[in-house]
C-alpha cells in the first residue's frame, strides 16, 4: 500500500482488507444511493491524485435509502468524545437533510469497512472533511436525479429536510427517498466537490445534545460487560505477581474440587470459568502457582536515573544556528532537569470482552479503539479466517490511548476456541493498572539563555522516553537544538511495564518542560511571563489564542512571583493551538494546591460542534489535573505497587475548578483540527507556573504533589 | 447454603434464591440483567456501582445479597416512572453532564440520594456529596449543574 504522507505519524500503513462487494451489499441494505470513500482519499480534498488501486478505496460509506433515511457506515467508535454527534452534523448539511434523520453505525466489523483505530484526534480532523465531501457528492448526484425527474434544471431546485422542489413552482417537489426507490447507485468519491460555505450551515458550528445521552442517563446503553448470553461463564486468569515472573508449576486442584468450576490450561494460560463472577474470583485464588521472578532493581525513585542512563538513542527532531554561538551570546544560563512518573489510562470502564461462537463464527463485544486490528489479531491468533470474525458495535467506557491494545480480546477468544463456551472476561482494577501500557515515565533536560534585552538565545533541549510529540518548541529562538532520546536500536526495552500511547502522547510532558523553563527565564529576566512569551512569539496563532486568554482572564502584567497564583502555558497539538492561563491557590502549611479557575483559547479550525468541543476541553482540563496534580505509578521491580483507585490519585469532583471557560477561535474557513487531546498538553505546565507565582516555589516533577510542594518551598526559601 | 431473599427491587416484589455471600452488585447484573449498575473498581472506591438501599446510596460492590432482604433496591433503571424520566436524568442530558456515560448511573444514583437528604445543596455541599464518585472523562463541573438544576426542578414539581 502506498504511504500517505498527508495523514501524519499517528496512522499507521496496514493494509486495507476488504472483500464487500459494493451491489451485494445494496443488495442486502435494500437499494437506495451508495457512496464509498476512503482514508487514501484526503490529499482529493487538497487537489492531489486519486489512488488507483480499487482494494484500498473504501473506508466508510454512506447510504440514502428509500426511506429517505441516510446512514453512515464507519469503522471509528464512539468512547464519549462525541463524534456521533459531529459526525451526524457534517452529513446532514452537505446533504441538506435534517440532523434526526442520519442513523450512524460505528465500529462493527461486519457492516461497517475497515479503518486503523479511533484516536490521535483524527476523526473529525482527517475523517470529517471526507464524509462533508461524501455528503456534497451524493447531495450533486441527488439533485441530478431531481432535475431529470421534474424535467427542471438542476440549478432552478432548491432543497431541505431531503425534499427537492422547484424554486419557481412550489408544488413541483420530490423527496431524496423517492428518487433512490428502486435504485442500486454506487459512486465513488472521485472529484473534489464543492462544500457548503459556513454562512450555508444549519446544523455545523451549533452547539448539539449529544444523541446517546438518553440511553446513557437510563442505563439502557450497552457497554461490553453489559451482554449477557445464554450460559455464558466468567474467566478469571491466573497472573504473574511480576512483569518478571516466569510460571515454574501450576496446581489447580483447589479449584477443580469446586462446583461449577472449569479449568481451562493452555500452554501459559490458566483460567477458571464460572457462571458467577464472585465464583470465578474465590476459585482463582485457589489455584496455587509457583513462579520464578527476576526483579530489576529499579523503582519509582530510581526509574529516572535509568532512563537517562538508557537513553543513549538520540534523534534530532530539529534545529537551527550553533548551540555555541548561543551560548556565547547568553548573559543567563539555566540548565534544568524535569521529570515526569509513569501514568495510567485508568477508564472507569475496565478492559472487558464477551464473546461467542455461532455457525462457525467468533462474535466479540468489546471494550476496544481498534475493532478492525484486533479482528486481525484474533484471526491469526485462532487461525482462522477474518470473515470468520465479528466484533460489534457497542459503547466504550472510556478509551484515552489506552484500549488501542486488545489483550483481553484475545483472551477471551482463546478462552471460547478452547471451551467453545459464551464468555466474558473483565478485568479487574489491578489487572487493569497491571496490563495498562502507561504514559511512559520521563526526564527532560533543557539547557538555555537568554541576552541582555530579555531574547531567548540558546535552546538545548533532550527528552528521555517521553517520545517526540510536542517536543519542538514554536519560539523564534536563533540557536535551538531538540533531541528526543531513548534506547538504540535492538536494545532492551528500558520500561519495566508496558508504555504507550496516552492522550496528546508525550505531549504533556514535553509543554509541561517547554513552558516551565519558558517562565524560569522570565523570572529570572524581570519580565512578566506573558509579555515575555510575546517578544519571542511570531506565529499569529499562538499571539492570537495568547492575547484572547488574557483578555479573558484579565490578565495585568507583572513579573513573577507575582504572589497571585497565576500561570501560563501553550502548544499545539493535532494542529489545534492552545493558550491556557489558570489560577491556583496554596496552601502554604499542606502544600495542598487547588485551582481555581482556567481559561483556555483554542484555534482548531473549523469548529463543527462547539458544544462537543468545548465539552472535551473541559474534559481534558479535568483529566489533566490528574497527572499535574496526583497520578504516580508505585511499582518495585516489575510489580505494580498501585493497584485501585484509593492509592491512584485522578481528579475528583474537589479537584476540579470553581470555573473553567473555553473560547474558541472561529476559523471556519480551516479545515477542522483535533479536539479530543489538545487542552489536555498544558495543564501539568499551567499548574506548575501558577505554584511558582503563588510561593515563589518552582516544581521540576509531575505529579505536584502536597510533599513535593512543599519540599520545593522549602528550598525556595533557603 | 442457598437462602431464599425477598426484597423490593424497583418498586416491585424480588425473590431469590442464592447464596447470600454473593456480591449485590453481581447479582443484580447477572440474575436481574440490571446492567446499568457499572463494575469499576470493585473494592468501594469509583461508586459506579451506587444504587439506593432504603433511601440511601450505597455501593453495591461493597453488600451482599443477603445484605438486602426485606429492604428495598432502586437501581438506575428504576428511576424513570412510567417511561418518563426523572428531573436528573433530564438535568444530566441537558447540561451534557456525561462523555462515554460509563460513571453516568452510579452519578446519577448518588445525587438522587444526595437530593434526597439536601434538596437544595449549595454546590460545596454538592462537591462533599459527590466527592467518592470519579468520572474519568472530566464532567464534574457539569455534573455539579445539573444536580442544582435538578434540585430547582424538584422543587417546581413538589410546588404544583
Ligand atoms: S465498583 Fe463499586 S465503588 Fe467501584
Ligand atoms: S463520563 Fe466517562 S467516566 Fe464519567
Amino acid at each position: 500500500m502506498k504511504k500517505n504522507k498527508h495523514l501524519g505519524e499517528n496512522i499507521n500503513d496496514d493494509p486495507i482488507t476488504h472483500d464487500l462487494d459494493r451491489r451485494d451489499f445494496l443488495k442486502r441494505m435494500g437499494g437506495g444511493l451508495l457512496i464509498t470513500f476512503s482514508l487514501n482519499d484526503y490529499p482529493l480534498l487538497f487537489g492531489g491524485e486519486l489512488q488507483e488501486d480499487e482494494k484500498t478505496d473504501m473506508n466508510a460509506y454512506l447510504r440514502i435509502g428509500q426511506d429517505g433515511r441516510v446512514s453512515l457506515y464507519t469503522g471509528k467508535i464512539e468512547m464519549g468524545q462525541g463524534v456521533i454527534t459531529s459526525l451526524g452534523q457534517m452529513l446532514a448539511d452537505e446533504l441538506d437533510v435534517h440532523y434526526d434523520s442520519i442513523d450512524i453505525f460505528m465500529g462493527d466489523t461486519d457492516i461497517c469497512p475497515w479503518d486503523e483505530g479511533t484516536y490521535g484526534s483524527l476523526t473529525t480532523r482527517v475523517f470529517g472533511p471526507l464524509l462533508r465531501a461524501a455528503g456534497a457528492e451524493a447531495r450533486a448526484t441527488l439533485m441530478q436525479m431531481a432535475a431529470e425527474y421534474l424535467s427542471i434544471p438542476a440549478d432552478r431546485l432548491d432543497v431541505r429536510d431531503g425534499i427537492v422542489t422547484a424554486k419557481e413552482v412550489k408544488e413541483k417537489r420530490v423527496s431524496y427517498g423517492t428518487l433512490t426507490s428502486g435504485k442500486e447507485i454506487v459512486k465513488r468519491l472521485e472529484e473534489k466537490p464543492a462544500l457548503k460555505k459556513p454562512s450555508e450551515f444549519r446544523f455545523m458550528g451549533q452547539p448539539m445534545l449529544r444523541t446517546d445521552a438518553r440511553e446513557k442517563v437510563t442505563g439502557e446503553a450497552k457497554y461490553a460487560g453489559d451482554i449477557q448470553l445464554p450460559g455464558m461463564r466468567y474467566a478469571r486468569i491466573l497472573r504473574p505477581r511480576s512483569y518478571f515472573s516466569k510460571l515454574i508449576s501450576v496446581d489447580t486442584s483447589g479449584a477443580e474440587s469446586m462446583e461449577g468450576v472449569e479449568v481451562v490450561r493452555d500452554g501459559d494460560l490458566v483460567a477458571v470459568l464460572h457462571e458467577l463472577p464472585d465464583m470465578a474470583d474465590i476459585a482463582i485464588s485457589k489455584v496455587k502457582a509457583e513462579y520464578e521472578t527476576k526483579d530489576p532493581d529499579v523503582n519509582d525513585q530510581s526509574i529516572f536515573e535509568h532512563l537517562v542512563k538508557s537513553g543513549t538513542g538520540k534523534r534530532v527532531i530539529d534545529e537551527g544556528g550553533d548551540l555555541e554561538v548561543g551560548l556565547q551570546h547568553s548573559s543567563q544560563v539555566f540548565e534544568m532537569e524535569y521529570l515526569d512518573g509513569y501514568v495510567a489510562h485508568a477508564p472507569i470502564e475496565n478492559h472487558t470482552a464477551t464473546a461467542m461462537m455461532e455457525d462457525g463464527v467468533m462474535k466479540i463485544w468489546a471494550s476496544t479503539q481498534t475493532p478492525y486490528p484486533a479482528r486481525t489479531d484474533v484471526a491469526e491468533l485462532l487461525g482462522m479466517p477474518e470473515e470468520k470474525v465479528h466484533i460489534m458495535q457497542i459503547f466504550v467506557g472510556g478509551g484515552f490511548g489506552g484500549k488501542i491494545y486488545n489483550q483481553q480480546i484475545l483472551e477471551v477468544a482463546r478462552l471460547v476456541k478452547l471451551t467453545g463456551k459464551p464468555i466474558q472476561v473483565v478485568w479487574t482494577r489491578r489487572e487493569e493498572f497491571f496490563y495498562d501500557r502507561l504514559r511512559p515515565a520521563a526526564v527532560v533536560r533543557i539547557k538555555s539563555g537568554i541576552n541582555d534585552s530579555g531574547k531567548i538565545s540558546l535552546w538545548d533541549y533532550d527528552v528521555f522516553f517521553a517520545g517526540s510529540r510536542g517536543a519542538k518548541q514554536y519560539y523564534e529562538i536563533p540557536n535551538h537544538k531538540t533531541v528526543s532520546s531513548s534506547t538504540e536500536m535492538g536494545e532492551p526495552d528500558a520500561h519495566m511495564f508496558y508504555t504507550g500511547a496516552w492522550r496528546a502522547p508525550a505531549h504533556n510532558t514535553n509543554t509541561f518542560a517547554r513552558e516551565s523553563q519558558i517562565e524560569i527565564m522570565a523570572a529570572a529576566a524581570g519580565i512578566d511571563p506573558l509579555d515575555f512569551r510575546l517578544r519571542q512569539l511570531k506565529d499569529a496563532k499562538y499571539i492570537n489564542v495568547l492575547k484572547m486568554v488574557a483578555d479573558k482572564f484579565g490578565w495585568t502584567p507583572a513579573k513573577g512571583p507575582s504572589g497571585r497564583g497565576y500561570g501560563i502555558a501553550c502548544g499545539r497539538d493535532t494542529g489545534t493551538t492552545v493558550g491556557m492561563m489558570a489560577e491556583v491557590e496554596v496552601d502554604k502549611t499542606t502544600g495542598h494546591v487547588q485551582v481555581k479557575r482556567v481559561v483556555v483559547a483554542m484555534d482548531m479550525g473549523l469548529v463543527v460542534n462547539p458544544q462537543g468541543a468545548t465539552i472535551q476541553a473541559e474534559g481534558c482540563i479535568n483529566m489533566g489535573l490528574g497527572y499535574a496534580l496526583g497520578e504516580d505509578i508505585r511499582f518495585e521491580g516489575g510489580k505494580m505497587l498501585t493497584r485501585n483507585f484509593d492509592s491512584y490519585d485522578i481528579t475528583r469532583f474537589s479537584w476540579t475548578p470553581e470555573k473553567i471557560e473555553v473560547l474558541l477561535v472561529d476559523a471556519q474557513d480551516e479545515p477542522p483540527h483535533g479536539g479530543g487531546e489538545p487542552a489536555i498538553i498544558c495543564m501539568g505546565g499551567v499548574v506548575a507556573n501558577a505554584i511558582f507565582d503563588a510561593t515563589g516555589a518552582r516544581l521540576y516533577q509531575m505529579p505536584m504533589t502536597p510533599e513535593r510542594v512543599l519540599e520545593a518551598m522549602a528550598m525556595a526559601n533557603t | 447454603m442457598i437462602e431464599t431473599i425477598q426484597f423490593n427491587l424497583n418498586g416491585d416484589p424480588a425473590e431469590l434464591a442464592v447464596d447470600p455471600d454473593l456480591t449485590l452488585m453481581w447479582v443484580l447484573r447477572t440474575s436481574f440483567g440490571l446492567t446499568g449498575t457499572k463494575f469499576g473498581c470493585g473494592l468501594g472506591f469509583c461508586g459506579s456501582c451506587t444504587i439506593m438501599l432504603d433511601n440511601e446510596p450505597v455501593r453495591s460492590c461493597m453488600l451482599t445479597i443477603g445484605d438486602i432482604g426485606g429492604k428495598k433496591v432502586l437501581t438506575i433503571e428504576g428511576l424513570a416512572q412510567n417511561g418518563s424520566l426523572h428531573p436528573l436524568q433530564k438535568a444530566f442530558m441537558e447540561n451534557d453532564a456525561l462523555q462515554c456515560g460509563y460513571c453516568t448511573p452510579g452519578m446519577i444514583m448518588n445525587a438522587y440520594g444526595l437530593l434526597l437528604k439536601n434538596p437544595e445543596p449549595s454546590s460545596k455541599e454538592i462537591i462533599e456529596g459527590m466527592e467518592d464518585n470519579l468520572c474519568r472523562c472530566g464532567t464534574y463541573n457539569r455534573i455539579i449543574e445539573a444536580i442544582q438544576s435538578a434540585s430547582k426542578e424538584m422543587k417546581r414539581e413538589a410546588a404544583i
